[in-house]
């Protein structure tokens, strides 16, 4: 029996015209909600080399976490090696640097991954990360199909806002379709790929943009692997999305309600699903890193945990919340305490998780839900006629012709503009300004682990055959220049020769090529 | 239009660009179109930028000033980098740093050559006025 906080017993969900748990699930996934299951809280982590992340790893593990996620540096998200000229001063710094399957063992050393999920976060050489997690599991005695955990692997977001591209869009979607394919035969507990409207919404787009670019990559992705040759109900549900909560309350709720509605209503109606789990839009949530100022930085403590609610009104799996110190550098140890502390508190204090979509029936909740939805369909229409009746041609028509980019650009300028004429008011920084003088406290990370870093990798090239590590490359690169090979085999065969991942990505590149975005403002 | 005869009268031309790796391009955007409406001529180079191909649309477009946009804490390691770039090339181009830096490091970049660092939530006007103050002149309106 769930009771409030004065102890007046509770129903799990309350309205009968529309319920929880059944299609086109708009009040939730579940009838039980989070009485059945509390959202994750999955805390994104990841610095300096694999051994000092794996000791976070430990620690986590060691307070009861069962769910990993990892941050990598730039140098890694963007295919390039840590003695790349252009990784200088980015080694370790952002996430950890992982060159070669050395740094994923050293990443992964000691724990089970049997008995651990893991979230990798990485798109453009996400093949590889995954391929070097096969690889460490293998080593370990632990076969693939026992892998539990996600892999961003959303590359079409990367063209549109995050720029973390490496190839352009139509091999890197093979490459995504090649993952999807080899998890949904080879690896059951596996999540190929975390369809992510967070990066659209922090580059600026609105609540319905963000909605509507990323269900569009979504149905682009299935298209794609329809394309490929699978049935839509093989890989379906193992889709999963992520969204930003940003700060107005009732739009972010809408937003989310609408997802569920217009995911369910396309893979039944569109794409012909018929398992329920295909129709279901399941999602992770983050805070808005850009809502966060760093005009007296503590304020933000209130924007994440109003932000919070909101997801967890809205429905969502799992939730990371943002470090009040964000806008100023990586987040402290005590921050980041209070990040997941808040969250403890939505979930334990509040009565927000006794009751699923506790909002449904509201008339401005449902009309704003309704808005969202007709709002994203418009986006649909559009993205629908550029690819002549195909999501996918559309989405590479918009992004080839500039669409998504200027959409962004026009609302994030519209934005500044507000604030900048005092039309909207953001705390601390165009109004109640005074009391802005304390310095903060801020993690800054030193030099010593670029220099390891490099030690590290220089050892490996020294080590290795390189013999085995040539003939591994060339294949591969054979192996990309024909269309139909699943390039994931040959992928797991070079990172176990111990090729480094800007050396698979240059051999994926003299097929693919490289992408180089036209700059418009 | 500006006046032709009047050298000082001219737009100020203000070369835009990302260096390195780091993909955060919302606010150099927004700058861009801040500097624009303010009647600069704005060279968008846009991301994935090195000091040589910065230097090199400076001389190529006559480039009044340099503004840079950094959010990955590499500020101290590729400021310098470009400010010296700069001087070699015998350019006499200011580099305005915008973006993410914690205010203890500012004195830092200033020393090592920055000729402003402009801080996140600062107004269209303090951007305006930075890059001004800059090249020590106002730009004209078109």
């Amino acid at each position: 029996m769930v009771e409030s906080l004065s102890g007046i017993p509770l129903d799990s969900f309350y309205g009968d015209e529309l319920r929880p748990g059944e299609y086109p699930y708009t009040r939730g996934l579940y009838s039980t909600g989070y009485r059945s299951k509390l959202w994750t809280m999955r805390m994104f982590a990841g610095f300096g080399t694999a051994t000092d992340t794996n000791g976070r790893f430990h620690a986590l593990l060691r307070a009861g976490g069962t769910g990993l996620s990892t941050a990598f540096d730039m140098p890694t998200l963007m295919g390039r090696d840590s003695d790349h000229e252009w990784a200088i001063g980015e080694v370790g710094r952002a996430g950890v640097a992982v060159d070669t399957l050395a740094d994923m063992e050293d990443l992964f050393a000691g724990i089970e991954l049997d008995k651990v999920t893991t979230s990798m976060t990485i798109n453009g050489p996400a093949a590889i990360c995954m391929a070097m997690y096969i690889a460490v599991a293998e080593k370990s005695g632990v076969g693939r199909g026992d892998l539990g955990g996600t892999i961003q692997n959303d590359i079409l977001k990367e063209y549109q806002a995050q720029k973390e591209y490496i190839f352009p869009p139509r091999p890197s979607v093979r490459l995504v379709t090649d993952l999807i394919r080899f998890t949904a035969a080879e690896m059951p507990r596996w999540h190929p790929v975390s369809i992510s409207g967070y990066h659209i919404r922090e580059a600026g787009s609105t609540a319905a943009q963000e909605l509507a670019f990323t269900l569009a990559n979504g149905f682009a992705y299935v298209e794609a692997a329809v394309a490929a040759g699978l049935d839509v109900d093989d890989f379906a549900p193992r889709l999963s999305f992520f969204f930003n909560a940003h700060s107005d309350f009732f739009e972010e709720i809408g937003k989310y309600r609408a997802a569920r509605r217009i995911w369910a209503t396309w893979m039944k109606n569109r794409y012909g699903a018929t398992n329920p789990k295909s129709l279901m839009c399941r999602f992770h949530t983050q805070t808005a890193g850009v809502s966060l100022t760093a005009q007296q930085p503590e304020n933000n403590i209130a924007r994440v945990a109003i932000q919070a609610l909101s997801a967890v009104l809205g429905g969502t799996q799992s939730l990371h919340t943002d470090s009040y110190d964000e806008a100023l550098a990586l987040p402290t140890e005590k921050a980041a305490r209070i990040a997941l502390r808040t969250q403890q508190i939505v979930a334990h204090e509040t009565g927000a998780a006794s009751v699923v979509d506790p909002l449904g029936g509201a008339p401005f909740v449902e009309w704003m839900t309704d808005e969202m939805e007709r709002r994203a369909g418009e986006i649909f229409d559009h993205i629908d006629q550029l690819g002549h009746g195909s999501m996918l041609e559309g989405v590479y028509a918009g992004i080839e012709d500039g669409y998504f980019v200027g959409e962004i650009a026009d609302a994030a300028y519209r934005f500044e503009r507000e604030v900048n004429a005092g039309r909207r008011i953001i705390v601390g920084v165009n109004e109640f300004t005074e009391g802005d003088d304390e310095e903060a406290n801020l993690l800054s990370i030193g030099h010593d682990t670029e220099e390891l870093q490099l030690k590290r990798l220089a050892k490996v090239r020294n080590d290795r055959d390189g013999d085995a590590v040539n003939t591994a490359l060339a294949a591969l690169s054979t192996a990309a220049e024909q269309p139909d090979v699943n390039l994931m085999p040959p992928i797991i065969d070079a990172v176990r020769t111990y090729a480094t991942e800007g050396e698979i990505v240059a051999a994926l590149e003299t097929v693919f090529g490289t992408y180089i975005e036209t700059a418009v403002v | 239009m500006s006046d032709p005869c009047c050298e000082a009268e001219s737009p100020i031309r203000v070369v835009l660009a990302k260096l390195g790796l780091d993909g955060h391009d919302r606010g150099l955007k927004v700058v861009a179109r801040t500097l624009r409406d303010a009647g600069m001529e704005v060279i968008y180079l846009g991301l994935r930028q090195s000091t040589d191909s910065i230097v090199a649309a400076c001389e190529q477009e006559d480039a009044d000033v340099i503004g840079l946009s950094m959010h990955n804490a590499g500020h101290l390691t590729l400021v310098p980098r470009m400010v010296q770039a700069v001087d070699q090339a015998g350019l006499d181009v200011p580099v305005v740093i915008g973006g993410i830096v914690p205010a203890h490091d500012v004195p830092t970049l200033i020393e090592f050559g920055a000729a402003a660092v402009i801080g996140p939530g600062a107004s269209a006007e303090e951007v305006v006025s930075a890059v001004e103050a800059a090249v020590a002149r106002p730009t004209a309106a078109r």
